[in-house]
């Protein structure tokens, strides 16, 4: 899973470099945001700008990230997700769960 | 109207590896089809959901977890039907068992099949002499 992590105020943002996220790579993407929560790292932001598919399995690797952050009283949320990826949430119902941005603009907008 | 007739008939070895690979042949289908008048990019995007998930599930269902063994899918339009299977050779399950999502506790696991139901038209799990097979229909 090809990724960058990079501190924006006091959030992680995971820049996902990968177009897919599927069966193939989604445990090394839940692995790797279970690790981060694990050292503390709790505000999470995934960028999915680069995301142009995802499959069930994908989703579940966020939602896993999303209930461990919550847990810890963190969030995971999500910004820059094409239409179609968009569409995997709500299909799912899952963009009830996630709060779902449009950029990272609008992340620290509503932070300030 | 679908005047075509396309017939897919691969095997891969039971590696996540190959996903990419079985998923992307969907979206060219749907990409090249002739005479669709649907919306093409979002068919394109659910057959390579639905054979990601057709082909995840039959992998995960192996019981040899060597590279000798194989799942197939098959792909055939015909009259408008857009057919897929997928052979696996596992323990099989049942399909009518497999509950829907619960959407107000959304769990990790469980929403491929889901997936499957809610995009395509029909959806059969039966076991064969030596296979299981996983048979997905599509109206175009």
């Amino acid at each position: 899973m090809k990724l960058n992590l990079e501190k924006i105020k006091d959030c992680y943002v995971i820049f996902i470099q990968e177009e897919r996220i599927d069966a193939h790579n989604s445990g090394e993407l839940k692995e790797y945001i279970l690790h981060m929560i694990e050292q503390g790292q709790v505000n999470i932001i995934v960028q999915l700008e680069s995301v142009r598919f995802i499959d069930s399995s994908g989703l579940g690797a966020l939602l896993s990230g999303y209930k461990h952050a919550a847990a810890k009283s963190g969030k995971l949320a999500l910004a820059c997700c094409k239409q179609q990826v968009l569409s995997m949430f709500e299909l799912t119902r899952l963009n009830r769960v996630f709060e779902i941005y449009a950029d990272l603009n609008e992340v620290f907008e509503n932070e300030a | 109207m679908c005047s075509e007739v396309i017939q897919v008939d691969v095997i891969i070895p039971t590696q996540t590896k190959y996903l990419d690979f079985i998923g992307s042949i969907g979206e060219h289908i749907a990409k090249d089809l002739e005479d669709f008048s649907g919306d093409r990019e979002a068919l394109a995007y659910h057959l390579n959901l639905v054979l990601t998930e057709a082909t995840t599930n039959a992998i995960k269902h192996a019981t040899q977890m060597t590279p000798k063994d194989t799942v197939r899918i098959t792909i055939h339009i015909q009259d408008n039907e857009l057919n897929i299977k997928v052979y696996d050779h596992g323990q099989g399950f049942d399909l009518e068992n497999v509950p829907l999502p619960d959407f107000d506790q959304p769990k990790e696991n469980g929403m491929g099949l889901y997936f499957i139901r809610t995009l395509m038209d029909s959806v059969s799990y039966t076991r064969q002499t030596d296979c299981n097979v996983l048979e997905i229909r599509k109206y175009l």
